[in-house]
């Protein structure tokens, strides 16, 4: 049994990388996606256009103004004349935010009534309306606290005083690039054993390999292991670039990882056989592998919470392996997590390993056709 | 066409598909261009249908130069590819749509032009259905009605016969006669199948990108006359007196037929030759020769300039031995597989015997495909009985399946590994290690010549040495039973006979063999056969069997095809009576 | 000329056939787009509701329950309560809170002493941007907390700042308001370039292309008959998602629908002038897949400004992303379906559009021969 199952990863490992095709698509796509997904996905602001329209103009207006201005987040690239100016500046995109100050705002700060600032923001992308509010607020209330302070004005009631915890300056990369190995992990899985199944049964290798003595366990093993060896190499790769590349710290165990890694692999290439067993030719597995990704991708917790999401489609999730799988994986990045803490995400990916792998088996069998 | 050469680039390799090729081809005849896969036909027809352009020499076609003017020849002429160029989700009437818009036929001629071509073609109820639900010769015949829409004056069929049964083939015949002496049509067709090409006005002979010959078929039978001729001698099997008759010097070519072998004789040699070898109880006697002999004889002279001994094949032994006592070894009883509604094969019985070769015939989609996979244990039965040497494979231990070898179809092996990794990958799948292996891999290379192929990518092997590779790698666990699907479709003809000669070798040594094939004439090389036709057994025997129950006085030397047809015929008209 | 129409009209009408017929056009035209709007429409949202927030109060009182007490009322928490700050962070530790707050047993005392007790507001920080959002919220609902307990007490407010938001276009900052007219981009991408790319592919696979070479023919005749039929399809499923976006996932569709047209048929035309190229270049339907994917599926999706905002990205990504036509087509989206017809948007990103529908298409041209080699 160990002779032929080795026979077949060698034959594997020699199909794909003796195959220009193939190479290709291991190596030039995900290279290609974590550039743009290290780079281009992130929810973080930065130098974010905006106009003020300072009705004021007075030296508590400026000294507002130099807030927003010296902040990395914000970028002031007008200063406006009218009020009608705003509205063709936030229409016309030029600017994410409008600062408005009241012609009465250091009038009432000088006689302690509340001076009004108003923050216009484009809706058009809430979620950078939202962040951008949040940012305008925090530099709002700094000012606020400073003015209070020079000017012996009370101490506020009570303080809010909020931390992140793992990931101190909520710096977004740190949460995209480790969700990435899980990402470009499955993508490689599903694509190297996915379509191997596929790509032997259009050329008719696979009829010659069922008529020897091999079994369905050989085959599916022989199948796997390449998958699981390559997954692993490119999930090093990558985890490799995140720390060095995108110096996203990886404070926790390594064991851990790999061994989320494995189960998750293993998993996904039980999916990825199940596609390829089901279809006829490599056109159809890949649009298999494609329908399948996709979701998988979305609702996993890759780019949006999953706790977002309508109560039914929560549950669909835990049918999905990359979400266990980015749990581990980002808590090994950002914490220190126990084996014993991960036990819940192991199980569920072994679960759905046996039962894909299992599937897989059958239908090879059932669908000799 | 005068010294047209194009290449291609696969890789850093540059493979010449066309090389010096110069001939001329005349209006108002039948031109056949013949040779086998791999010889460049494809390449030549698109080049002279302006879809390629040579890299060297010219083509002119009704005096117009085809690079420089496309448009032009291509309003003259009219081309069918290999795979029909229809639209298979697209109905008949769609499809014959498409070409007439293409071709710009008025809509007031279209429906007399219809009516006429599918007349023609035979398949005027069929006008509805989609292209892709029409069987093999359907497809080509309406191929064909597309391509006539608007009658051109030159016609391009490429490999317009392969995977047709030979009824609609010899319909497909007819018409081709019918537009070159009827309406005064050219026609210039690639084929693999030699005995095509005696039906053609002219030939081209094409082989390894070169011309080797042309002229008029009769022109190479008639270098051949006088040196054909069947040899019987009863004291051997056909098989063993094929090997004997093979090694004589003088000898061109021997090859089974039925149960004599056919002979043809190197120029100036005489019969004699064949009695100076004392082989008991010979009977030797004339027959006209055939086309193929003349390709042989050709590609044969060739070959022997290049080299002179021939190898590999063991020596015969002259034993007369019967196969008749062997026991069973395949065993079918009331075999029956359904997809669906749809029948594809319909309660078969046949058996095979140790140390027999058994052919399963019929055209594409009569159910011989679907009998074969059954048999390897690919496909579960739907009903009956089915054993191979006392075992079900479908449900038989994995070790079971360590005594047959299978050769698949197209001889699919892993195009993206060399020769040695794909050897050695299939003797680790049979079980073979440590010094065993590397001795059954090292035979393999010397046997089938393959050592010099080592460290190819067998994708870029020739057809013929990808055939051998997929025989050796079928071969490796020396089996006791050999499962052979279309084993020599596309091969040339040498290749085809070196690969009935291991064969035939095996065979004798007694090993079981089942093979599929659509080649009527390499029924001849089976003890026994059965023809197949949707689904159901339609004659089972010798080979002699089968063409002796069709003599007549008016055919009395009737061919495999000739008997097939009849088959097939009398099938049809039993069925309508009924 | 009468010839040419003949020809463009019977392959039109076969190309239409073909549609009609094969399941996979349909699944790539109207199956993947509607699941992709689902998935978007339902699955995807940046909005936090129902945040599982921990508290943690250490010496329960009055001021304490006025204050833990809005979190209960909020439609954006669900709050649990935890005995220990160690519970608590425990629970963030196994992503079963998204964070918690932590009012410490001397809050009360401090407060009553006029003391500034600190409140602690502790946050998974591993998906930073969620951590964001719900700092947001919490900042929010203290804010209100001190305004309230200091009009209640008839002290003054001690914030000398008031923030008045006003979020146009959006005020609801609904985050499926702007993800599925931005989808509308990535799903025209689909049957533009891929379904285009893999259709031609198809046909050189087939052989029938090689069939339809023979004929006179020409390459234009060719190029028409595949651009007129899937551009139909195209905005045939533009339409329906557009009316999916407006009537199941009520976007507000304020812009004016002839530009909306205008628009999409530039964009149309940019994206099947790349899926010409594309099946210029790929002769069989695997590799025009995967060219597809990655060449106009994935920057459609990334690169657009659909999900991430373009301005923060690094430079040399914001110049590539110029190259990006779903980029300038998801602006018109964003900007026709949310805030209205405004010029000074439309132009330049229509300008844009028409020239890269026009780079793509004489490309496509330029590199398609009637030649097999």
């Amino acid at each position: 049994m160990l002779t032929r199952v080795f026979a077949l990863i060698i034959k594997e490992f020699l199909a794909i990388l003796r195959d220009k095709k193939s190479r290709m698509v291991l190596i030039g796509p995900p290279l290609l996606q974590l550039i743009v997904f290290g780079y281009a996905a992130s929810f973080d602001l930065n130098h974010v256009p905006f106009a003020v329209y300072d009705q004021d103009r007075s030296i508590a207006s400026r000294e507002l103004v130099a807030d927003f201005a010296g902040s990395p987040t914000f970028q002031k690239i007008a200063t406006l004349h009218s009020a009608a100016q705003i509205r063709d500046m936030i229409d016309s995109r030029k600017v994410k935010m409008v600062l408005d100050i009241d012609p009465r705002y250091s009038r009432d700060l000088l006689s302690n009534k509340p001076a009004p600032v108003q923050i216009i923001v484009d809706g058009r992308n809430s979620n950078t309306a939202l962040l951008v509010l949040g940012y305008a607020n925090a530099i709002i209330f700094s000012a606020s606290t400073g003015w209070n302070a020079r000017h012996g004005g009370a101490a506020p009631l009570a303080r809010l005083v909020p931390r992140a915890l793992y990931n101190p300056n909520l710096d977004s990369h740190w949460f995209i690039i480790p969700g990435i190995v899980a990402l470009l992990t499955q993508v490689i899985t599903l694509l190297v054993v996915g379509l191997s199944v596929a790509r032997e049964r259009e050329a008719g290798t696979f009829d010659q390999v069922l008529v020897t003595p091999m079994r369905p366990l050989d085959i599916l093993l022989g199948k796997s292991i390449p998958g699981l060896i390559i997954g692993l190499a490119e999930g090093s790769v990558i985890i490799l670039a995140a720390v060095f590349w995108f110096g996203v710290p990886l404070i926790g165990g390594l064991l851990q990882l790999y061994a989320g890694l494995a189960l998750f692999i293993v998993s996904v290439a039980g999916i990825g056989l199940m596609i390829s067993s089901i279809a006829a030719t490599q056109q159809q597995a890949l649009l298999g592998a494609f329908l399948f990704m996709v979701p998988a991708i979305i609702l996993s917790g890759f780019a949006t919470p999953i706790a977002n999401m309508p109560v039914l489609v929560q549950d669909l999730t835990l049918l999905n392996p990359m979400r266990y799988a980015l749990v581990v994986i980002r808590r090994c990045f950002l914490d220190q997590p126990s084996f014993a803490s991960l036990i819940p995400q192991y199980t569920a990916m072994a679960l759905l390993a046996v039962i894909s792998m299992t599937v897989a088996g059958w239908l090879f069998r059932k669908r000799a056709v | 066409m005068a010294g047209v050469t194009r290449r291609f680039h696969s890789g850093d390799r540059i493979v010449t598909a066309l090389e010096d090729v110069s001939a001329d081809v005349r209006a108002g005849k039948v031109t056949g261009l013949v040779g086998p896969d791999g010889a460049g036909k494809t390449t030549l027809m698109r080049l002279i249908a302006g879809v390629l352009r040579a890299d060297a020499g010219s083509i002119h076609v009704f005096g117009i130069n085809v690079s420089a003017d496309p448009l032009s020849v291509q309003g003259m002429i009219s081309y069918m590819p290999q795979r029909f160029g229809l639209y298979e989700d697209l109905s008949v009437r769609e499809n014959l749509d498409l070409y007439a818009d293409l071709q710009a036929l008025p809509m007031s001629d279209r429906a007399g032009r219809y009516d006429e071509l599918l007349h023609m073609m035979g398949m005027a109820p069929f006008i509805d259905r989609l292209a892709g639900k029409l069987s093999g010769g359907m497809k080509q015949k309406l191929g064909l009605a597309c391509t006539l829409i608007r009658p051109p004056q030159l016609l391009l069929l490429d490999e317009p016969t392969v995977g047709v049964d030979p009824v609609s083939r010899r319909e497909l015949w007819g018409i081709v006669d019918h537009l070159v002496h009827e309406q005064g049509m050219s026609v210039f067709l690639s084929t693999a199948y030699l005995d095509e090409a005696a039906r053609c006005d002219e030939v081209l002979l094409l082989h390894e990108s070169r011309v080797i010959g042309s002229g008029p078929p009769a022109k190479f039978t008639r270098e051949m006359e006088g040196r054909s001729f069947v040899v019987r001698a009863p004291e051997h099997t056909k098989r063993e007196l094929q090997a004997a008759l093979e090694e004589l010097n003088g000898v061109t070519d021997a090859v089974v037929q039925g149960d004599a072998v056919r002979l043809v004789l190197d120029a100036g040699v005489k019969a004699d030759v064949v009695e100076a070898a004392r082989i008991p109880d010979v009977d030797i006697r004339p027959v006209p020769p055939r086309f193929e002999d003349g390709f042989i004889d050709l590609l044969k002279g060739k070959e022997r300039a290049a080299r002179t001994a021939s190898s590999g094949t063991p020596a015969p032994r002259l034993t007369g031995r019967t196969t008749d006592a062997a026991p069973v070894v395949i065993d079918v009883a009331h075999l029956t597989k359904r997809f669906g509604d749809f029948t594809a094969v319909d309660d078969i019985s046949f058996n095979v015997k140790r140390g027999e070769i058994f052919g399963l015939l019929g055209a594409n989609g009569a159910g011989k495909s679907t009998t074969f996979r059954m048999l390897c244990g690919l496909l579960p039965a739907t009903d009956g009985r089915l054993q191979v040497d006392g075992r079900d494979l479908r449900v038989a231990a994995a070790a079971a399946r360590g005594k047959l070898g299978y050769m698949a179809q197209k001889f699919s092996l892993y195009g993206d590994l060399t020769v040695a990794q794909n050897l050695r990958f299939f003797a680790a799948a049979y079980n073979l290690i440590g010094a065993r292996r590397t001795e059954r891999i090292e035979w393999a290379l010397g046997e089938f010549e393959l050592a010099p192929w080592r460290n190819a990518t067998s994708r870029d092997l020739p057809l013929g040495y990808k055939q051998r590779m997929a025989l050796a790698c079928a071969l490796m666990h020396e089996p006791d039973v050999l499962f052979l699907d279309e084993p020599t479709s596309g091969v040339d003809p040498l290749a085809r006979r070196e690969f009935w000669r291991r064969i035939n070798a095996l065979a004798e040594g007694g090993v079981t063999v089942l093979v599929t094939t659509h080649f009527m004439d390499e029924a001849e090389y089976c003890d026994r056969l059965i023809i197949m036709a949707q689904g159901k057994i339609l004659a089972e025997g010798t080979s002699e069997e089968l063409k002796r129950a069709i003599r007549t006085d008016a055919r009395p030397n009737p061919s495999m095809e000739d008997a097939f047809i009849a088959l097939i015929t009398a099938d049809e008209a039993g069925k309508a009576a009924a | 000329m009468k010839g040419s129409m003949m020809r463009l009209r019977g392959l039109i009408r076969k190309e239409w056939l073909q549609i009609l017929r094969d399941p996979s056009s349909i699944a790539i035209a109207f199956v993947l787009p509607a699941i992709l709007l689902l998935l978007f429409g339902y699955g995807v949202s940046l909005d936090a509701r129902h945040v599982a927030l921990g508290l943690v109060t250490e010496n329960p009182g009055a001021a304490t329950a006025s204050f833990t007490a809005q979190f209960q009322r909020s439609p954006y928490f669900a709050p649990r309560t935890f005995l220990t700050e160690k519970a608590a962070r425990h629970a963030l530790a196994q992503e079963k809170i998204a964070g918690f707050i932590w009012l410490r047993g001397d809050f009360t005392r401090a407060l009553d002493a006029g003391k500034t007790p600190d409140i602690g507001l502790f946050l998974n920080g591993i998906d930073a941007n969620n951590a964001r959002i719900v700092e947001g919220y919490v900042q929010q609902s203290w804010a209100n907390w001190i305004a309230a307990r200091a009009a209640a007490n008839g002290i003054p407010d001690t914030s000398p700042l008031t923030v008045q938001p006003r979020i146009w276009f959006n005020p609801a900052v609904s985050s499926r308001d702007y993800l599925v007219p931005g989808l509308i981009a990535v799903i025209m991408t689909l049957t533009g370039a891929l379904l285009t790319a893999l259709v031609v592919a198809r046909e050189w696979e087939r052989g029938t292309m090689e069939a339809l070479m023979v004929t006179r023919v020409t390459m234009n005749e060719i190029m028409l008959s595949k651009l007129i039929p899937y551009f139909m399809l195209g905005l045939g499923g533009m339409a329906v998602t557009v009316l999916i976006a407006v009537f199941l996932f009520d976007v507000p569709l304020v812009g004016s629908i002839p530009m909306l047209l205008l628009a999409s048929a530039l964009f149309m035309l940019a994206s099947l002038g790349m899926g010409l190229l594309i099946s210029a270049v790929a002769k069989n339907q695997f590799v025009a897949g995967q060219i597809a994917i990655i060449a106009a599926f994935l920057p459609a999706f990334i690169l657009s400004g659909f999900v991430f905002d373009i301005s923060s990205m690094p430079a040399a990504i914001r110049v590539i992303t110029h190259a990006v036509a779903a980029r300038y087509f998801v602006a018109i989206l964003q900007t026709l379906f949310l805030a209205g017809t405004v010029r000074s948007v439309l132009l330049p990103n229509l300008l844009a559009l028409l020239a890269m529908a026009a780079f793509f298409l004489s490309a496509a041209r330029l590199v398609a021969r009637k030649r097999l080699d």
